[in-house]
């Protein structure tokens, strides 16, 4: 097992990601995407220049046109995005479209689709959740065989980048009954395909996702064997949880600093309120919290990267530390600013804002601590 | 047949006839919240039928002598009252500040030319009031408050800057906080004085909200005219009544997260978002996390209860209200974010119709200022540590 700490190349990975994200794609550029009402939802012309960095293409093998850096180097680089708030369809392409085909692709799909997120020509998203609370057994979402292809129906929501995907990768079934797991197969759909309708959802980070219906739609292939995609499907996920973990790491920390920055500037009874000692004492718990967040989030990570036994509940074990302590970090953020924290104006509750939404995205606290016990035999 | 008994018959009676059927249905949204006022819009017919048959007994301030208007109703007539209109779910006839923070105050400390001017109108809900108490450098610390008022013999002229006021934008009238001596220890130079929005010199401007909405405001006093007579109590007495208003805001806002009549209850909308197997919800998480809220939440409803019991008729709860204040914001930030939890993708949507314009995720961003507004929940904190316990 390696260490508890960055290699030197990881290390530079993610000074390049935060002087990168810190000017190209910081929180005044999410206002901007927001308050232009901009229909992408991210910029097209960051998410270029990212591609160009190799960021696209941490996941992907060097084989296949990326970098090979993995999971660990791809963390340092959500940390960042969680303390810039910056959108990009890093998660839905580079992470889950990365993976998914990495895992379960045939030697050409390899070939086409690795090369394609790696280069930044592809956008993928991954469309698994049909029920409100994140439960990717409950597949209702029906693939018949029909010809050499086959033919979806359902709907799914929570796709994230659903409305501007290239591709859709799509969990349904092509036997057994909702909640089994044999049964489940990947599909690749073309989001343009006839029969795919793609309703962008605003949610309240300002960020994208989508409910996506299928009626009749004809997908473009199988990816991976058929009814055989939900041990993928769970591969990916773990995938993506970790790198929501390093987002939720990054977005505590974010609004820790700058909560502590107020504590030392803002004064009342004239003296700063960051001398009074209730507040001294929650700001260093926290401080003691977020440190045990480091510590799980790079542990996950590491994981991932060596193909670890106990990844899933290592990956669990992040998500649900990193959710519980980003919900404490921006809700005393929000708190210690007193008026200012409710404010728009005031960058401290975009935080709150955008860490709800990764909180629940593939699970939230109650979700993984759930299947923490549960893959620990309790 | 006691005359408690047959007060709750003839109430029970009188609001059947009288409530009008939408209003017996929960208030859902700001739309569905009466404020009065001068240019209040009512969203029904039924609406403004009910704030009038209420107001004319008085019973939009049920507890106030009928000499101002009120219904000059004992607390335990009050309480029959509220367990009536709770029974058929009515709406309360009107939201007001009036009601619930100045009104109190004048009936305590003012002259009885304020209470004449001020408290009838208040009941039968034409003027709406807003509360300048915060500034940009005077939050927690309201003592340190700067706005000027300097003494011009029949009149004052006020200048400063007032921030957070709610609902400045649609107010008839303010409550404010003036310094009316700089040169004393800072509590004792401070004046609580009313005038009208409309006076030339009161400005405002909305401040927008991390839920989207808009409802308070900085407010900008420049040479403001204000009549003498129109000083609550005695000049730089202030900060005595400023307090006891406090109070009665802060018991307010503790009571923000009741669930409305009418309104389905936490566990309600859990069993309707995660469903049941076998009688239990079928999230074990979600099952002990909502039951251990579920205790609080009637442990705290029956504090209200036995607190507001033990008050003297006509008394507010006193110090009891920083704990009823910080205990009741808390909770309701918590069932909040339940809320938002249970709902899975749904509550985190903010747009469209389909899901309610984002009503459930802006409400919880909404109660996190709970434990804000009315002093912090760190002030109340120290109340409780200071003046109950003696911790100095
Ligand atoms: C939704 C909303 C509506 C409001 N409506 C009104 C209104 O209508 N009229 C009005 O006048 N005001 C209103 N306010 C203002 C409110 O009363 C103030 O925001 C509040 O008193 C806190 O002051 P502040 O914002 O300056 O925060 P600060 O006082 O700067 O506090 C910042 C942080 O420091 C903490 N802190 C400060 N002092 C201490 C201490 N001694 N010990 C420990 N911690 C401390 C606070 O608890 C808080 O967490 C409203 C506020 C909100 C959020």
């Amino acid at each position: 097992m390696t260490g508890l700490v960055l290699t030197e190349e990881q290390q530079m990975l993610k000074d390049a990601a935060k002087r990168f994200l810190q000017e190209r794609a910081p929180v005044a550029e999410l206002r901007r995407l927001r308050d232009e009402r901009d229909e992408t939802g991210f910029s097209r012309d960051t998410w270029a220049e990212m591609v160009d960095m190799g960021l696209a293409g941490t996941l992907i093998p060097e084989d296949f046109g990326g970098t090979g850096f993995g999971h660990v180097g791809m963390g340092q680089v959500f940390e960042e995005a969680g303390r810039n708030l910056s959108a990009s369809p890093l998660l839905s392409t580079a992470v889950l479209g990365a993976a998914a085909v990495n895992l379960a692709g045939n030697a050409e799909q390899k070939q086409a689709l690795l090369g394609a997120i790696a280069e930044g020509s592809l956008v993928t998203a991954l469309a698994a959740d049909e029920a409100p609370r994140h439960d990717p057994l409950k597949v209702e979402t029906r693939a018949e065989a029909e010809g050499d292809g086959y033919v979806v129906n359902g709907r799914k929501q929570f796709v994230v980048d659903g409305h501007v995907a290239d591709k859709l990768i799509v969990s349904a079934r092509t036997s057994g009954g909702s909640s089994d797991s044999e049964g489940i197969s990947l599909l690749l759909v073309d989001r343009e395909a006839d029969g795919v309708d793609v309703e962008r959802t605003i949610m309240m980070d300002n960020r994208n996702a989508a409910v996506v219906t299928f009626d009749n739609a004809r997908a473009e292939g199988l990816l991976g064997e058929e009814g055989k995609g939900y041990a993928v499907l769970e591969r990916v996920l773990d995938a993506g949880n970790a790198q929501l973990a390093a987002e939720l790491l990054g977005i505590a920390q974010e609004s820790f600093d700058r909560t502590v920055k107020y504590l030392q500037e803002r004064k009342q009874f004239g003296v700063t309120i960051g001398s009074f000692q209730g507040l001294q004492h929650r700001a260093a718990h926290l401080f003691s919290e977020i440190e045990l967040v480091k510590s799980v989030v790079i542990r996950a990570l590491q994981a991932l990267d060596e193909d670890a036994d106990d990844t899933p509940a290592l990956v669990s074990l992040a998500k649900a530390k990193a959710s519980e302590v980003a919900e404490l970090a921006t809700n005393e953020g929000v708190q210690m600013h007193g008026g200012m924290g409710m404010t728009d104006e005031f960058d401290i509750g975009l935080f709150l804002k955008r860490a709800r939404p990764v909180q629940q995205l593939f699970g939230d606290y109650r979700y993984h601590a759930s299947r923490y016990a549960r893959l620990n035999g309790y | 047949m006691t005359d408690l008994e047959q007060f709750r018959q003839e109430t029970r009676a009188w609001l059947e006839e009288n409530c009008p059927r939408s209003m017996r249905t929960p208030v859902l949204s700001a739309e569905d919240q009466c404020w009065g006022g001068r240019n209040f819009k009512f969203q029904s017919e039924d609406q403004r039928l009910w704030l009038e048959r209420m107001a004319e007994r008085g019973w939009t301030a049920p507890d106030w002598p009928t000499e101002y208007g009120g219904g000059g109703l004992s607390k335990e007539q009050v309480k029959v009252l509220r367990e009536e209109m709770d029974r058929i779910n009515a709406r309360p006839p009107l939201h007001s500040f009036g009601i619930w923070m100045i009104g109190p105050a004048i009936l305590k400390f003012g002259s009885e030319k304020l209470k004449q001017q001020h408290l009838p109108p208040i009941v039968r809900g034409e003027i709406r009031w807003c509360q300048g108490y915060s500034e940009p450098g005077a939050g927690s610390d309201l003592a340190g408050l700067q706005t000027k008022a300097v003494d011009q013999g029949d009149h004052f002229i006020v200048n400063g800057q007032k921030i957070w006021t709610s609902y400045a934008d649609k107010a008839d009238w303010m409550f404010c906080l003036v310094r009316t001596n700089p040169d004393v220890k800072k509590q004792l130079g401070i004046s609580l004085v009313l005038f009208d929005m409309e006076t030339p010199g009161v400005t405002t401007r909305p401040i927008k909200l991390i839920s989207g909405s808009s409802p308070f405001c900085e407010t900008f006093l420049e040479d403001v005219r204000v009549e003498k007579d129109q000083v609550v109590g005695e000049v730089d007495q202030g900060w005595t009544i400023a307090k006891y208003l406090l109070t009665h805001e802060r018991a307010m806002i503790g009571g923000f997260g009741r669930t409305a009549a009418g309104e389905k209850t936490l566990s309600e909308q859990a069993v309707e978002c995660l469903g049941l197997e076998d009688g239990r919800l079928a999230d074990d998480m979600f099952r002990a996390e909502l039951a251990r809220w579920d205790i609080d939440a009637k442990a705290f409803e029956l504090t209200n209860e036995r607190v507001t019991d033990e008050a003297k008729s006509g008394q507010g709860v006193g110090a009891a209200s920083a704990m009823l204040k910080y205990y009741g914001t808390e909770l309701n930030k918590r069932r909040q974010e339940m809320i938002v939890a249970m709902n899975g993708f749904d509550g985190l949507v903010f747009e469209g119709e389909q899901w309610d314009q984002g009503a459930v995720p802006r409400s919880m961003l909404r109660s996190k200022g709970n434990s804000i507004e009315g002093g912090t929940s760190e002030i109340q904190l120290n109340v409780i540590a200071r003046n109950i316990l003696g911790l100095v």
